[in-house]
């Protein structure tokens, strides 16, 4: 646990300061450069684009949990259960449709730039958070559900105060999934237009600069392991407060 | 007092619970005793409507029992089921505050209630207010879901299987606390079990139920003796019969004025335990000691007398 | 399940179906108030929309809505769930005949410029009735065989239009016209390189994932890389490979002439494979972990060696899982492979990425819709498989 927090620390540390200072690091990706070209990607402010790559990411993820699990709520009351069949095709379905189609697709309704790819991280980010939301607040113990139906809980007061807090763990899960995945898919962006950390690596490919490429995916890799793990900590500290195993 | 008049439950085509009328006297014990499906639980939760009756009535205190809307009636009512059902994400004060909690009580006395509970169940509440349910035995969480139904001091009590899941000594212990809670508060109390040997233990008054019908519904003595029906009498196991007549009474109504010798007996120990005890022991009385101090005698002829069908 | 608002038909009140009520505000707004069709007069002109009035001949229109109207009146009554399914089939051909009669009717005589798409308006009825169709066949619950059977059909239909010269005059099959040679060969590649890959990655993954089961300390560690692969974005590793393929291209005798190079399909296939390991590992763990431990005990008891209760035991009972995680992974592929294109890798994202750069969403669809179309379909397959593997009773051992 603690070796691990330990190399968690250095490598968020050695994020930020690459993110802050990139070119404090041209001694290690020179190397691997060719004829003479730049070896740390100037362009753009390499923090402003992480910044708006983490932005965009949290929008869509969070507007993404907002509608699923809304969703995931109707389907599971009385009044929408007539919904849920349907429901879970869709989200099958729509799991297949490869994310660079999504985004290409949105580019006629809403132009080039970060809209498309909002929309394409938003569809894309709907799904795992669905699904999870419906195995959570359908594995909800029927003795505890009847426990609280018994002692007077209104439809509203158990799902508030009961089967929202049990599904969260799962939730949370859905939500990293989709996280992860927006933080990778939010790079294709960048083929169209929007201001990414998708442009330094596409940069380097039309460049043929592998020092570009490698800077581009180790800083998402990078981002999408901590935030990953740091998901993680959380259900896990949530699932054993509720003294299940994760 | 509760009333439950011709309840009949239908769900498509087959009747659940037919026609059953029975009254529950204030402050008293009913135990519902059937094998699965005989529509006990049922008949049970038509009381706090988790189970809305296809025709008939239940009134409570002589006001029908929809007069109020479905949350607020099961707040007044405790509720305890089988496997606890616990909150698994809420601590051991939070589960027991839910329904004062529900019911608006400002914190102080819902501390002071959670408190009072907790030692009322020989809990130390220093101990045991932020566990989490996971962290206790499966007796503690029993206790704690029978605390939770008693903690916005309901005058009615249900019960559904509530001692399924325990093992046999942790099982009598919790009934010998419940009735003991039952005379301190006078709460009226409906209990379902498939255990004869426990409604004959809990109950003031058995129903029997069979595939939705009530078939009787007397005191412990009657059902063992005048069993209504024969499935009544197997219900309650024939070679059983003498003995589950003896452990209605306690030692203590049967001493009599005279000496014996050996260890004495304990005036509150079932006339069952303490025949068990002569026979064991091969002697033909014992004294019986309350607090200590030496009472008078039971005789095995006394106990025999006793187990004997009554007239 | 199938009940809808529970007013029931008593009292002469007619009963709506929740999901018909949605359905019927789609179809309004689609044949109403949306263009059916797009008409540029070239491929990169802004486009002019058509009512689906204006944009076939009165007979056809008036036939067209009059059928979609109905189509959503079926929709929005409570009707048995195989008179919608008949429906919603019937409603969708309908529209697919109709959006290429539209492109004849509106391409004037001639002009091999001008481009017909399908409006907005199509595309939301097209939405709406494969709604009712999913509903329909979702609730129908239907065996895997016979969505196996229903997936043919569908192929065949559309294999027909497509043969029948029906759409020709629509913008997608020009912009397929002016490259069909082009197509097949990237439609060829994207398929070798989303099943190449899935092939090495089963081949080798499973191995790996009986490895790791009977090698409990190296679970965790193998599981965590291959877990970090998944993190690093897909245009990364594309591009990370480019070197060191170009370099064992260069550098390993015999490697240039099988095809290796830095640039191209090579490197595509290696990132691919990269992704595809960890759905095929962890889900071989799982599934041999999810094996009852009584029937291992049994077979070890009745004298089976260890290869043996693997082979006849473990493995057969395993499949199921193992075979969902070969869906996500061809799934998954389908899509990826598209990405390829933007490091010379080919597949379809040639088209889709060309299109971007053309602004020229006709050259996107030509790319995207195949990708779709390719990834569903082999949804939709391996799902029927993976049901039928499992056989009733082992089901649960997995649940």
């Amino acid at each position: 646990m603690s070796a691990g927090l330990v190399v968690r620390a250095i490598a968020l540390a050695i994020l930020l300061a690459f993110l802050v200072a990139p070119e404090a690091f041209t001694p290690v990706f020179a190397p691997l450069t060719e004829r003479g070209a730049p070896a740390i990607y100037t362009q753009a402010d390499m923090l402003a684009l992480a910044m708006n790559h983490l932005g965009l990411v949290a929008a869509a993820v969070v507007a993404a949990t907002i509608v699923s699990v809304g969703l995931a709520i109707v389907v599971t009351r009385p009044f929408g259960a007539e919904f849920l069949p349907l429901s879970r095709s869709i989200a099958n379905i729509g799991q297949t449709f490869p994310p660079i189609a999504v985004l290409a697709l949105a580019v006629p309704a809403l132009g080039f730039g970060a809209a498309p790819t909002f929309v394409a991280l938003f569809l894309y980010g709907l799904l795992p958070i669905f699904e999870n939301a419906l195995t959570g607040l359908t594995n909800v113990q029927p003795a505890v559900r009847e426990a609280a139906t018994g002692m007077g809980m209104t439809q509203r007061q158990r799902l508030v105060q009961v089967e929202l807090p049990l599904a969260l763990p799962v939730i949370l899960a859905g939500i990293r999934l989709s996280t992860v995945i927006a933080l990778a898919t939010a790079t294709i962006g960048s083929t169209v237009a929007a201001s990414t950390l998708g442009e330094v690596i596409i940069a380097g490919l039309l460049t043929n600069n592998v020092a570009y490429i490698l800077q581009g995916g180790l800083v998402v890799g990078a981002l999408a392991v901590l935030i990953y793990d740091a998901f993680l900590w959380l259900e896990r500290a949530l699932a054993r407060r509720m003294g299940r195993t994760a | 007092m509760i009333e439950i008049d011709a309840v009949t439950k239908v769900y498509g085509t087959q009747t659940v619970v037919d026609a059953v009328s029975m009254t529950v006297p204030s402050g008293t014990i009913a135990v519902i005793v059937g094998t699965s499906g005989s529509g006990k639980t049922t008949l049970m939760r038509t009381i706090n409507r988790l189970v809305e009756p296809t025709s008939g009535a239940v009134r409570i205190d002589g006001e029908d029992n929809r007069a109020l809307p479905a949350y607020e009636l099961r707040r007044r009512i405790g509720y305890a089921i089988q496997g606890h059902g616990l909150f698994p994400h809420r601590t051991v004060a939070q589960n027991i505050a839910t329904v004062p909690g529900l019911l608006g009580w400002d914190q102080k006395r819902i501390a002071n209630r959670v408190d009072e509970l907790l030692d009322l169940f020989q809990l130390d509440p220093a101990a045991f207010r932020e566990r989490m349910p996971h962290e206790l035995s499966g007796g503690q969480q029993q206790r704690i879901g029978v605390a939770r139904a008693l903690a916005a001091e309901p005058n009615i009590l249900l019960m559904d299987e509530p001692y399924g899941a325990l093992d046999p000594i942790i099982r009598a212990k919790a009934q010998e606390d419940l009735l003991a809670i039952q005379a301190r508060f006078g709460t009226t109390i409906v209990l379902v079990t498939h255990d004869m040997e426990e409604a004959i233990r809990l109950g003031h008054r058995i129903a029997v139920m069979d595939a939705g019908k009530l078939l009787q519904y007397s005191k412990p003595a009657d059902i063992i003796a005048k069993p209504a029906t024969p499935f009544v009498k197997e219900l309650i196991g024939a070679p059983e019969r003498p003995f589950r007549l003896l452990s209605l009474v306690r030692v203590a109504d049967l001493a009599e004025p005279g000496e014996a010798a050996g260890a004495p007996l304990d005036a509150g120990l079932s006339a069952r335990d303490a025949y068990a005890e002569l026979l064991w022991s091969g002697r033909e009385a014992a004294p019986v000691a309350r607090d200590g101090a030496i009472v008078g005698r039971v005789r095995l002829q006394g106990l025999a007398k006793q187990a004997a069908r009554p007239s | 399940m199938a009940q809808g608002i529970s007013t029931a038909a008593t009292g002469g009140r007619v009963a709506l179906d929740k999901l018909g009520v949605i359905l019927a505000v789609l179809v309004a707004a689609g044949a109403f108030l949306l263009p059916f069709a797009t008409f540029r007069a070239n491929r990169i002109v802004l486009g002019e929309p058509r009512s689906l009035l204006e944009a076939l001949a009165p007979a056809e229109a008036w036939a067209l809505l009059a059928l979609v109207v109905a189509g959503g009146g079926v929709a929005l009554l409570r009707m048995p769930i195989r008179v919608k399914l008949a429906a919603s089939v019937g409603v969708l051909c309908a529209l697919l005949v109709a959006v290429g009669r539209a492109g004849t009717f509106l391409t004037p005589e001639g002009n091999t410029f001008a481009r017909v798409s399908p409006g907005s308006g199509f595309w939301l009825l097209l939405f709406a009735f494969a709604l009712m169709m999913a509903d329909a066949l979702s609730r129908l619950a239907l065996s895997p065989g016979k969505r196996l059977a229903g997936l043919a059909v569908a192929a065949a239909i559309l294999g027909a239009i497509l043969v029948s010269g029906l759409w020709n005059d629509l913008s997608i099959l020009k912009e397929y016209a002016n490259r069909s040679g082009a197509f097949w060969r990237e439609a060829g590649t994207h398929v070798l390189l989303a099943f190449g890959s899935l092939a090495l990655a089963t081949a080798s993954g499973v191995p790996i994932g009986i490895a790791l089961t009977r090698a409990p300390g190296l679970r965790g560690p193998v599981l965590n890389v291959l877990n970090i692969v998944q993190t690093i974005p897909s245009i990364a590793l594309f591009g990370l490979l480019i070197a060191p393929m170009a370099w064992i291209a260069a550098n390993v005798p015999g490697a240039s002439a099988i095809g290796i190079a830095g640039i191209g399909a090579a490197p595509a296939l290696v990132a691919l494979y990269a992704y595809s390991l960890l759905p095929v590992v962890s889900n071989t763990v799982v599934g041999l972990d999810g094996v009852p431990r009584q029937t291992v005990d049994a077979a070890t008891g009745m004298g089976m060696t260890d290869r043996q209760r693997l082979a006849q035991v473990e493995l057969p009972l395993a499949f199921p899982v193992i075979l969902t995680g070969i869906r996500i992974v061809l799934v998954q592929n389908i899509g990826l492979a598209t990405i390829a294109a933007l490091i010379g890798g080919g597949g379809l994202g040639v088209f889709v990425f060309q299109g971007i750069g053309q602004t020229a969403m006709d050259l996107v669809l030509l790319g995207a819709v195949p990708t779709v179309v390719l990834a569903v379909a082999a949804a939709i397959v391996l799902d029927a498989l993976v049901e039928m593997s499992e056989r009733p009773g082992v089901r649960e051992a997995h649940a």
